[in-house]
């Protein structure tokens, strides 16, 4: 196993950016994933470290070599694809051991590896067929075994759930979790899915067009979101942004809304007064209120997903969620009341850039 | 039901007429082989003549030098495939997965070379070959048969490389092979029908090939069959019967070869591969 240590690591076609200055240390072990909407570079990142892909500035070191114009063979390293990628023309035994017999190793070894793998993965009865033969979660876990035989240094998965269905993604997630956990093996794990963000990671690198919006643990990153991509980008359903300016009153702030309401803050925000800033709340702590308290708010929408339902509200002309678990109120309609209890409160500057909590 | 079943009948019925109108000539070949000479004239038209003979195939066998013939196509016809075949797949796959400079000024030239009709090209080559001691040789006619056929076949074999995820090499290459390892136990394995569809087309054009092996060639010793064929028509006469007996036998080797690499023209190899 290994460290992944990138510094400022760029990469761009011609004169036309799509990474710049990406910083990240891996350590080793560590389950890191990339997420972000499709073209923001997290792929073209991942094949960097692969080395399918040159990197054009910067440095990459694996165990603290540098490995930027090392061949992909040369770094020792598993990927699994998205395509999966099996040879069609072997078999599954034979597509498992392709790395070491290429590496020429014994009958023994082979079969070793390849038996525990197989065990591992629950494909024993399946070692003679070849890939067409096989479903798409079979298919998955040959990938998956392909990449375990090895013992290399470190993982790299390029979304490699997407092609299955809800139902098998979400066991297949659990299992590379489980695998994760048994061979502590330096991963590095790029998907759009923020769920598997979140369930997978021991850290997640958000990334949005071509550059990294914030690093940290899945709960930081959705406690703390340091910009509004990221705001929105994790959690569903999403943030409820609201549009508002800052008023500084006897060492509280509080936001007014465009549509004239005001929310304290309860603390104080050390911006100008009257600045443009965002107040973002997730949905879920949007909480419905006896009347009497909070704003009145008009039902528009009424979505049960089982677990709960998910309200969309009007509060004078502004638009936005809520989501409670509370069945009761799968009945609301007309007007309900809502508060938005003030340690939820997520405030961003007219950049985007979440206003700390410390930054008094 | 039985709308389905007219459908089949007309469907199997069109492709009988068609067989039967694309393998005539070679029936007719077939006969006037077997035709004793004496009949040949006499007869008229019959689709079998009342009396046939092999008289014409051992004389060409025993008397004529198409056994030479036929031994120096072989040897034209396979290693200007082969040779074609190694080309146009390293070519062919340069042009699939690498970016490079001047890419394009060359793929644009190697069409241009397929705009010309080749009769314009038999004095210039002639010219070229006749100081390097090239006429008049077989190694000459694989040379033009290979510089012919490459860009045809670059194309076609570009166009089954692309039919080849890159994700199975690169899976390769990080699984420990080098491109070239890659190239050569995952892409060529996956490509064969490719490569057995270029084999099969190459062999067959400098197999048949007329034009250059005349202009190129004089002489018995390394002439090639097709120009065999033509010691068939003297001043006065054609003999058919021999002739015949001459390009049914031709047929063999074309006959055997795709034989040889049907079972890759038709297979799905890459089924499987990726998702799907």
């Amino acid at each position: 196993m290994a460290s992944i240590e990138l510094h400022s690591v760029g990469k761009s076609y011609g004169d036309h950016p799509v990474l710049e200055g990406v910083d990240l240390n891996i350590d080793d072990g560590e389950f890191i994933v990339l997420v972000g909407p499709s073209g923001c570079g997290k792929s073209t990142l991942l094949r960097m470290i692969a080395g399918l892909e040159d990197i054009t500035s910067g440095t990459l070191a694996i165990d603290g070599q540098r490995v930027n114009d090392l061949k992909p063979k040369d770094r020792d390293i598993a990927m699994v694809f998205q395509s999966y990628a099996l040879y069609p023309h072997m078999s599954v035994a034979e597509n498992m051991s392709y790395s070491l017999r290429l590496r020429r190793k014994s009958k023994e070894v082979i079969d070793a590896a390849v038996g525990s793998a197989s065990q591992k993965l629950g494909l024993d009865p399946y070692l003679a067929r070849r890939p067409k033969a096989l479903s798409g979660g079979q298919r998955q876990r040959v990938a998956m075994g392909r990449a375990i035989v090895r013992k290399p240094k470190a993982f790299l998965f390029d979304e490699p759930l997407s092609n299955l269905d809800a139902r098998l993604r979400e066991q297949m997630r659990a299992e590379i979790k489980r695998m994760h956990a048994e061979l502590g093996a330096t991963s590095v794990y790029v998907t759009h899915d923020q769920i598997e963000a979140m369930t997978l990671a021991s850290r997640i690198v958000a990334m949005n067009a071509g550059s990294v919006q914030q690093i940290g643990s899945p709960l930081e990153l959705y406690d703390r979101p340091a910009n509004l991509f990221v705001a929105g980008f994790i959690g569903s359903p999403g943030m409820n942004f609201l549009e508002g300016r800052l008023s500084q009153s006897n060492g509280v702030s509080e936001i007014v809304l465009s549509n004239g309401i005001q929310v304290s803050l309860g603390r104080h925000v050390a911006r100008a007064d009257g600045e443009m800033v965002t107040l973002g709340i997730r949905p879920e702590h949007v909480v419905a209120a006896s009347s009497g308290t909070g704003v009145e708010a008009q039902v528009e929408l009424v979505e049960p997903t089982g677990l709960g339902v998910i309200l969309h509200l009007v509060v004078h002309g502004e638009s936005f969620k809520l989501f409670s678990t509370d069945r009761m109120l799968m009945q609301a309609q007309g007007a309900i009341h809502v508060t938005l209890p003030q340690s939820r409160l997520h405030v961003f500057d007219k950049d985007g850039v979440r206003i700390s909590e410390d930054d008094v | 039901m039985t709308g389905k079943l007219i459908g089949t009948i007309a469907h199997r019925g069109a492709i009988l007429v068609y067989i039967a109108f694309a393998l005539f000539p070679l029936f007719w070949l077939l006969k006037v082989s077997v035709t004793p000479n004496d009949l040949l004239y006499s007869e008229g038209v019959r689709l079998w003549p009342s009396r046939s003979t092999f008289d014409h195939y051992h004389f060409v066998i025993e008397n004529s030098a198409f056994p030479t013939f036929f031994k120096n196509s072989l040897i034209v016809a396979s290693s200007t495939a082969f040779a074609v075949t190694v080309f146009s797949s390293l070519a062919g796959y340069a042009l699939s997965r690498f970016r490079f400079r001047g890419k394009y000024v060359i793929i644009a030239l190697m069409l241009i070379t397929q705009m010309f009709p080749l009769v314009m090209l038999v004095a210039p080559i002639f010219k070229m070959l006749s100081p390097l001691g090239l006429t008049n040789s077989l190694t000459g006619l694989v040379i033009v048969y290979t510089a012919f056929n490459v860009p045809f076949a670059t194309f076609l074999m570009q166009s089954f490389f692309d039919g080849i995820p890159k994700d199975l090499e690169e899976a390769a290459m990080i699984d420990g092979a080098s491109r070239f390892t890659a190239f050569r136990q995952i892409i060529l394995p996956l490509t064969l029908p490719g490569i057995a569809a270029t084999l099969g087309f190459v062999f067959t054009a400098a197999w048949s090939e007329l034009l250059f092996a005349l202009m190129l060639i004089s002489g018995n010793a390394s002439a090639t069959f097709p120009v065999g064929l033509l010691t068939f028509v003297s001043k006065f006469s054609v003999d058919f019967g021999q002739m015949m007996a001459a390009g049914v036998m031709a047929l063999i080797p074309a006959c055997l070869f795709f034989l040889l690499i049907q079972r890759y023209l038709v297979q799905g190899l890459t089924a499987g591969a990726v998702k799907g």
